[in-house]
């Protein structure tokens, strides 16, 4: 098309804004991926196993099969995801070659490199995962159009996320009224331009869609961390591990949207059924802490 | 002027920023109530399929459906124009997706593919004036066909992103991404 631009900043941090106040799904076929776009999911995550198998399942976990991937592109209509290994270039290169509409650069598969993706190179956006600040910003000055909690995925334990949303708020509103001088040592620190770290302090918030991840399970852990200041949350394994995916998807979608409404939270969590049975994260070694992949 | 902002999900803030700057005091419409008391509504971007879900949920679809009949003004951006439209493509009918049923269209969801092909596009639109109009077109939607009463306000290489019937206004793209508050300031001329 003539006179027309792709893969601009602007189109790829409003792609992300497009499915705030929404959950994201991670699904594993397209049956899955229907049952979540019928429950009101906003988009899915398209994966081989979900994170809680990819645990159970330990060695090398890499992107899922481009078969599978464009399977789940054809099969909904709302927004497809998948994950590329941290650092992998060439992995991103394939899933947007797919059709995918984000590329989730993952800490739930094995890191090929302490570097990230050069993520302004593509033409659709990323999402990266973060436990603070300085990692949300690096990973926005790498071209992220998008933040998450990374939490510990695949453990059904929402403590970590509550603890990296926390941090990064608490981060945030430290900069506010500060001076040049501060905002500079900030920058230094967090090993990012002053520019953004003034636009953050400016803000009050990160420039970019903030969603939390890692461990949401129940409505009560979506409304929780929607009260915490999340834009939306992803919730892995939460739904196809708990015993009526159907009913659970469908009430973290509704407890998400009226997150400050215990009363709708309180209806829609009745009768769910067994949630995910889960891991206590603060029980896993610090090998097996997802969230320890990358800084 | 009080103009809601359909607050069930999507580009919700955005919106209201926009309303404030072209001039209109704005309110999230979250409930019923919340829409009885505006003078005008924006069903702003995000996913048509979860928010034409939850509007069902929530008694909001006939609320809205109601007020509308008796001329509240609607502006239906990107999941707003699948929205307002009266008739679906083979997607909207696949995932049973209820449709407010308000204008004489027929839409086509996301008609240029999926963000890979979303674009940034300056676009023509007398209505608002001479100055091109920068448009962010986000898995956008167009309006296949428009019925006799309604009239088309701007194209892109032939396809309908902007159209207008009576007091409702449908715009594919995204006005509450950019810092151009003409196509806002149009919309409150309507109320």
């Amino acid at each position: 098309m003539p006179n027309t631009k792709h893969g601009t900043q602007g189109l790829k941090r409003g792609f992300a804004k497009m499915v705030k106040n929404g959950v994201i799904m991670d699904v594993t076929t397209p049956e899955q991926a229907k049952l979540a776009e019928k429950a009101g999911a906003v988009a899915v995550m398209a994966l081989e196993k979900v994170p809680a198998d990819i645990r159970a399942a330990g060695g090398v976990a890499r992107m899922a099969d481009p078969a599978i991937v464009g399977k789940i592109v054809r099969a909904v209509t709302i927004p497809v995801m998948a994950k590329a290994r941290i650092g992998h270039l060439a992995e991103a290169q394939v899933l947007e070659t797919c059709g995918v509409d984000m590329i989730d650069e993952s800490e739930v598969l094995t890191p090929v490199d302490e570097e990230h993706i050069d993520k302004a190179k593509f033409t659709i956006p990323f999402v990266c995962g973060a436990r603070n600040l300085g990692e949300a910003l690096r990973r926005i000055s790498e071209g992220a159009a998008m933040i998450r909690t990374k939490g510990e995925p695949g453990t059904g334990d929402v403590a970590e996320a509550v603890r990296h949303m926390k941090l990064m708020n608490k981060q945030i509103a430290a900069l506010k009224g500060k001076g040049a001088a501060f905002l500079k040592k900030k920058a230094k620190e967090y090993r990012v331009s002053v520019r953004l770290v003034k636009e953050v302090a400016r803000l009050q918030r990160l420039p970019v869609v903030n969603f939390a991840a890692g461990g949401i399970a129940t409505p009560a852990d979506a409304a929780l961390m929607m009260q915490l200041g999340a834009d939306g949350v992803f919730v892995g394994s939460g739904i196809f591990k708990s015993n009526n995916p159907q009913k659970m998807a469908k009430a973290i979608v509704e407890a998400t949207m009226n997150y400050n409404q215990p009363e709708v939270v309180a209806r829609v969590s009745r009768n769910l059924g067994e949630a995910m049975k889960g891991t206590e994260a603060k029980k896993l070694q610090e090998s097996d802490k997802m969230q320890a992949r990358s800084s | 002027m009080l103009v809601g902002v359909l607050a069930v999900q999507g580009a919700i803030a955005e919106h209201v920023q926009a309303l404030e700057k072209a001039g209109a005091s704005a309110l999230k419409v979250e409930n019923r109530q919340a829409l009885e008391r505006v003078d005008a509504l924006v069903i702003p971007g995000g996913e048509s399929t979860t928010i034409g879900r939850l509007i069902g949920e929530y008694g909001l679809y006939t609320a809205i459906r109601k007020r509308a009949a008796a001329g509240m003004p609607i502006m239906g951006t990107c999941a707003g124009l699948i929205l307002l439209a009266k008739e679906g493509d083979k997607d909207v009918q696949r995932t049973n997706q209820k449709l407010l049923g308000l204008m004489d269209t027929r839409i086509a969801r996301n008609a240029f593919g999926g963000q890979r092909e979303s674009f940034e596009a300056m676009l023509e639109i007398p209505v608002i004036g001479r100055k091109k109009f920068r448009g962010v077109f986000i898995r956008a939607p167009t309006i296949e066909k428009a019925g006799e009463g309604v009239e088309v306000i701007s194209r892109f290489e032939d396809r309908i992103v902007a159209a207008r019937q009576g007091s409702l206004l449908a715009l594919s793209f995204h006005p509450e991404l950019t810092a151009d508050t003409r196509l806002h300031k149009y919309f409150l001329g309507m109320i």
